[in-house]
């Protein structure tokens, strides 16, 4: 037995080196094999989607290449292009200003909204991204309101300024008489301001000139600055004003109760259009033709209270997925109304409805087009009204509505990419 | 042209509770500035150009009178309507005067209780056919495809055209103009019917408007025209006497170019009597004597606003036809300055 070894024809005496894997089971071929090329039917689905983005490409791609940006007319665009397929860019090249900012905003105070514009990204920087900036910083968002006001609207300065020292007068009653209800602060609150808003309103008058920049009035505002306000203004205003909604339809107040229900409910039951409609239209009847109470306030006014009766029922529903122990909770705990909202029910009801509060606003922001219909040069007003009613660019569509689409697609995405971070951020879940 | 029943009725049932204030013209006068109504924006009829001014053949008779009543043609604020909007805010007092190719019919004149000062466009309804097609007349359309805006008048008079022709159209219903110029591109119709004006302006955005015929049957009469509220006559008087001045100018051959040598005095007595260099027309309309002068110096006199915005030399490229003097075979005639 002892020669056996010497009969082995063959012993290994190390191991094999490691030998790279099959070719179709590594790198990019493993990757499309898993991907795309898995089963039949994702083989189909592969090869028509190569075909649709080769098929998109072959057709948009020389015509946004070809574009013509210096011409001054379509017409002029068509010589240049000599029957090429080719985009006549120029209309946006020379009416850059006027999609931004309408056609009669002055052009040497353009800097104001940029830097509103500009400043809007400090004031919500820490309002979206509270784990990063201390709560101190809060107070810049607070004034923000305020400031882009000066800057977009002008005048004198002490408007905005009274205007944000009677939410102040007002929080400070607030705090006051919460102690008492819930109900009385809120009221007490928003008499408190009023009348000191009525109270200053005579120390405006004179002082008109205090520290004014040059006053731009509304209805000089257009272009695609009008939608980022309309939109700005109308979904941080309507959130509050939701939120309170939703409070006082499930309030145990019949008459609190019932008019957020009848509200809610009215608001709901009429198109946006119709809002507008009667802002524009029926609510010019009823205001002297004089009247201070300016086409974009009413507007702005109609759009919140469209947006807040959607929100409103959106947080209804957050409210109504906590369970009933969270409210037991609080009462357990001995907080009162105001304390058990703001500390237990509010934050998780809120944080549930983030992704119908981000819906909303979205929508929202995309229906601050509908007032072109009411005559107001909004991006799409301008589009419509006086770019195409100019001679020299009658004709131009795809252009200018591929424009308009890309401007809403950025600032929607980015809502909703910011709505998803938020949620990974606020996810306690036990998953 | 385009009527809404609804914004209508409710224009006429808001009157009632309307501030229909007499004395527009003190008002402007007061103010210093007109409030004109235009459209937001129509090739050559109105639009603001790159610099934001607004420009166009009816910005032309808010700048008239503008100038006649406060001596300076900018000194306007003109206020945007939209078919919908423009009743509204005539009737509840936010416009003084609407100068928006509306068409003067007699519910809008009765009804709505508007006062039509004249007309400055004398527009109708008409075919438009690829040449492809071979047509030469509306009467061949027989069993053809129509690009049709829904709602408007003109859909009831293309229906109107057919019945009584004995024909066949199979309607292409679209919402708005630019639509229409793209479904009529796209081939989704063999005819786009709107106003001529309209059909114009929009033959001429084509990438090839040779290809393009306009029919040259009118199926309808649309007079277009400036217009106030009704029972401020005073008012009334002032924008159409300076639409009637254009006109008059016209005839008379008073243009921007001769104007200034012809204010000095001439022995054209209706001349004379038109530019305020003799009697006293421009006090009995509550202005001085220069009033129609100024008017006619903003723009020139009504073929010279013509030709500026609409006529055959600018991408528009319509011709006078009924636009024209009654001398020249045409419907403008101004009422005599005497």
């Amino acid at each position: 037995m002892s020669d056996t070894h010497s009969q082995t024809a063959f012993v290994r005496t190390e191991v094999l080196p490691e030998a790279p894997p099959p070719v179709y089971e590594q790198g990019i071929v493993k990757w499309l094999r898993e991907n795309l090329f898995s089963s039949v039917a994702n083989t189909i689905l592969t090869l028509a989607a190569i075909w649709a983005v080769y098929y998109l490409a072959t057709a948009t791609g020389p015509w946004i290449l070809n574009g013509v940006w210096t011409t001054s007319s379509l017409t002029e665009c068509r010589d240049v292009l000599q029957g090429d397929v080719g985009a006549c860019f120029s209309v946006l090249a020379e009416r850059w200003n006027q999609l931004l900012f309408g056609f009669k905003y002055p052009d040497e105070l353009y800097w104001r909204p940029l830097l509103a514009f500009a400043l809007l990204f400090v004031a919500l920087g820490p309002l979206l991204f509270f784990k990063v900036f201390p709560r101190k910083f809060l107070a810049l968002t607070a004034v923000y309101p305020f400031l882009a006001f000066y800057l977009i609207w002008g005048g004198t300065i002490m408007v905005p300024v009274f205007a944000l020292l009677g939410f102040v007068v007002g929080i400070i009653v607030y705090r006051r008489l919460v102690l008492q209800s819930a109900a009385m602060g809120l009221l007490g609150a928003v008499i408190a301001a009023f009348a000191f808003w009525y109270a200053t309103g005579f120390i405006t008058g004179p002082m008109a000139n205090f520290l004014a920049l040059e006053p731009v009035p509304s209805r000089d505002m257009g272009g695609f600055m009008l939608n980022m306000m309309l939109g700005v203004i109308c979904v941080s205003l309507s959130l509050p004003i939701g939120i309170l909604l939703a409070l006082g339809r499930q309030s145990n107040m019949p008459i609190i109760k019932w008019i957020s229900v009848v509200f809610i409910e009215f608001i709901r039951g009429v198109p946006l259009i119709t809002l507008l409609f009667v802002a524009n239209v029926v609510l010019a009847y009823f205001l002297p033709p004089e009247s201070s109470l300016d086409l974009i306030l009413r507007v702005i006014i109609m759009i919140t209270m469209f947006a807040s009766a959607y929100i409103a029922e959106v947080i209804r529903g957050g409210l109504a997925a906590l369970p009933k122990g969270q409210y037991e909770a609080a009462d357990s705990l001995g907080l009162d109304y105001a304390q058990s909202m703001q500390l237990i029910i509010l934050p998780q009801a809120l944080k549930i409805s983030i992704p119908g509060i981000v819906n909303v606003s979205v929508g929202l922001f995309k229906d601050t087009t509908l007032v072109s219909v009411i005559s107001m040069f909004d991006l799409v007003g301008m589009i419509r009204g006086p770019i195409l009613g100019a001679s020299e660019w009658n004709g131009v569509y795809w252009e200018l509505f591929g424009f308009a689409a890309l401007l809403f697609f950025v600032v929607c995405y980015s809502i909703s990419q910011y709505s998803q971070w938020l949620e990974r951020q606020l996810q306690t879940d036990h998953r | 042209m385009k009527t809404s029943v609804f914004f209508a009725a409710m224009t006429a049932a808001g009157l009632s509770a309307g501030a229909a204030a007499a004395g527009t013209l003190d008002d402007v006068k007061a103010r210093g500035t007109l409030n004109c109504g235009v459209t937001t924006g129509l090739v050559g009829f109105a639009a603001p150009n790159a610099n934001g001014e607004w420009e166009g053949f009816d910005v032309a008779v808010c700048r008239a009178v503008a100038a006649a009543v406060l001596s300076d043609p900018t000194a306007i604020e003109f206020v945007p309507t939209t078919g919908k909007t423009r009743f509204t805010a005539l009737a509840s007092g936010e416009i003084d005067m609407l100068a928006r190719n509306t068409t003067w019919t007699f519910t809008r004149d009765v009804d709505l209780k508007f006062e039509f000062t004249g007309v400055n466009y004398y527009d109708g309804q008409g075919f438009m056919v690829p040449k492809a097609l071979g047509v030469s007349s509306a009467k061949e359309l027989d069993g053809a495809t129509v690009c049709i805006q829904t709602g408007t008048t003109t859909e009831l008079n293309l229906a109107d055209f057919f019945r009584k022709n004995n024909m066949d159209y199979e309607p292409v219903p679209i919402e708005t103009n630019a639509e229409s110029q793209q479904q009529y591109l796209a081939g989704a119709c063999d005819v786009y019917t709107t106003d001529r004006s309209g059909l114009a302006a929009t033959r001429a955005s084509f990438e090839n408007p040779e290809e393009h015929a306009i029919l040259p049957e009118t199926i309808s009469k649309e007079p277009l025209g400036p217009l106030v509220r009704h029972g401020d006559h005073e008012w009334g008087d002032v924008v159409r006497w300076t639409l009637n001045a254009l006109i008059a100018a016209e005839e008379l051959g008073v243009t921007s170019a001769n104007i200034e040598e012809l204010a000095k005095g001439t022995n054209r007595p209706e001349v004379n009597r038109l530019l305020g260099t003799e009697g006293t027309l421009g006090e009995m309309l509550g202005l001085d004597k220069d009033w129609a002068k100024r008017a006619i110096m903003v723009g020139g006199n009504y073929g010279e606003l013509f030709a500026k915005n609409i006529g055959e030399s600018t991408p528009i490229g319509l011709a006078r036809g009924l636009n024209a003097q009654w001398t020249d075979g045409g419907l403008l005639y101004a009422p005599p300055f005497r």
